[in-house]
């Protein structure tokens, strides 16, 4: 089950030229660009380990593809994204978010509910993947 | 990016157009480097460096090559043929003075408008930006400098500290070995220049063979010669907004003359002191009387009076250069 997360999670993964090219229009905007990996894929989790430190001052995509390449290298089996961070006054958040390596299988989520008061249910999701402890989780 | 070069064939070429999507040329077409050279903003860089550089003529020889390699290069992929980026790495040697670091600055800019690098930026470098002071400081030191470097020049000065046999605790091989990887492997991203004085730079590229083999150009920087010493003053005067006096520019040939020939001569780098001494002395001249009213005229003129009160005239000594 491919996970839909960030932007272009529902094309076809992205060519490194294309993410270079991605890249570009994030250092172009003046944007910090940072590489993150993870190997917990539910929604919520928005604490993803960084590699390295945002790189802010860059003037070249190549410089950051190095730096996702080598993270690929290191995790071939994690999610690995990038994000672009704005820091003009008023927005100083999130504008681009893209997943640039999943893990070979994708196990995917099932629904958990459980019943509160009366005849409630609240819902929750549980990944598979998350079964198995973390570094084991995608043989 | 607007693209200067006239497309033939498509009035309706999208601005977008990267330059290498360029149209291609059905067999047995011919292509004119002439029409080329114009449409290219080549000439321009070349006058340019003509103008603001004096002398340095292997130098501009080999701009020059390296200009026409690109034209060609862009007819070629026109035509359908490869045209791999060629290696730029450099290394300028020369004795002080020679203008290595500020060709160093230009290249840049002249790789960039020349489009052979994408951002045309330049990273400067000395040892210590390359090398940390601990285990396992220097590889994230380098790949950061590196990083930053990317899309334009690392021009790395004095390159031959970094190698430093003598001190087994020296982590400079390593900063080197990563800088190595890098020049192979990243060759389209980044062009390395090294600068040095000749015989150290040697002795280094003696022990690193790996390194002088990833250099393609190796170029030499040749003492300036009198009348060239002479058009730099010209030139450095102009900027400073002096002009010699009556007769004194003879005076300065001469003493650039002397100069030349006493120990410890340093080429442009002299002459700027030099320059810079002969204000001095005209300041203390006008301020000798401070009553008199002085015109733009008085403010702008170094007289031959400046300069014969060195004591390369006087004494045939140097001043504290």
């Amino acid at each position: 089950m491919r996970l839909t997360q960030g932007t272009f999670s529902f094309l076809p993964d992205l060519t490194d030229e294309q993410i270079t090219r991605q890249v570009k229009y994030c250092i172009d905007n003046g944007w910090a660009v940072n590489v993150e990996y993870t190997d917990d894929p539910h929604p919520r989790n928005t604490y993803w380990e960084m590699w390295g430190l945002p790189m802010f001052d860059m003037p070249d995509p190549a410089a950051i593809l190095f730096e996702v390449n080598a993270c690929r290298k290191a995790f071939p089996r994690h999610y690995i994204r990038v994000n672009a961070v704005d820091s003009t006054r008023g927005v100083e958040s999130l504008r681009l978010s893209f997943l640039v390596n999943r893990p070979p299988e994708e196990p995917g989520f099932r629904l958990e509910r459980s019943d509160t008061q009366g005849r409630s249910v609240r819902y929750t999701l549980h990944s598979y993947a998350t079964d198995q402890p973390p570094g084991q989780r995608y043989a | 990016m607007s693209d200067p070069k006239p497309t033939p064939g498509e009035p309706g070429e999208t601005p977008e157009a990267q330059p290498e999507e360029t149209v291609t040329l059905p067999e047995g077409a011919t292509v004119n480097l002439e029409a080329e050279f114009k449409a290219s903003q080549v000439q321009e860089v070349l006058d340019k460096l003509d103008r603001e550089l004096v002398g340095l003529k292997p130098i501009k020889t080999r701009i020059r090559e390296i200009a026409a390699l690109l034209l060609v290069d862009r007819v070629r992929r026109r035509m359908q043929l490869s045209a791999e980026t060629p290696t730029l790495h450099m290394c300028f040697t020369g004795n002080p003075g020679t203008g290595k670091t500020t060709v160093a600055l230009r290249m840049a800019e002249i790789l960039h408008r020349l489009e052979y690098i994408r951002q045309g930026h330049l990273v400067s470098v000395t040892r210590d930006d390359l090398v940390g002071q601990y285990i396992g400081h220097t590889a994230p030191k380098t790949k950061e400098v590196l990083k930053r470097a990317m899309g334009g020049v690392l021009f790395i000065d004095e390159a031959y500290y970094l190698y430093r046999p003598e001190n087994e605790r020296d982590y400079g091989q390593e900063a080197i070995e990563i800088l190595l990887q890098v020049m192979e492997n990243q060759r389209e991203d980044l062009v390395v220049i090294l600068a040095g004085y000749r015989d150290r730079m040697d002795r280094f590229f003696q022990s690193n063979p790996g390194m002088s083999s990833r250099i393609a150009h190796h170029l030499d920087f040749p003492d300036y010669s009198v009348d060239e010493l002479v058009a730099i003053a010209g030139l450095m005067m102009e900027q400073l907004n002096y002009r010699f006096g009556e007769g004194a520019e003879a005076v300065f040939r001469d003493y650039v003359e002397r100069r030349r020939k006493m120990p410890r001569f340093a080429n442009a780098r002299s002459i700027r002191n030099a320059l810079d001494r002969a204000r001095l002395r005209q300041a203390n001249r006008l301020f000798a009387d401070p009553a008199r009213d002085l015109t733009r005229q008085d403010l702008v003129t170094i007289e031959k009076e400046d300069l014969l009160a060195s004591r390369v005239f006087r004494e045939g000594e140097l001043d504290a250069d």
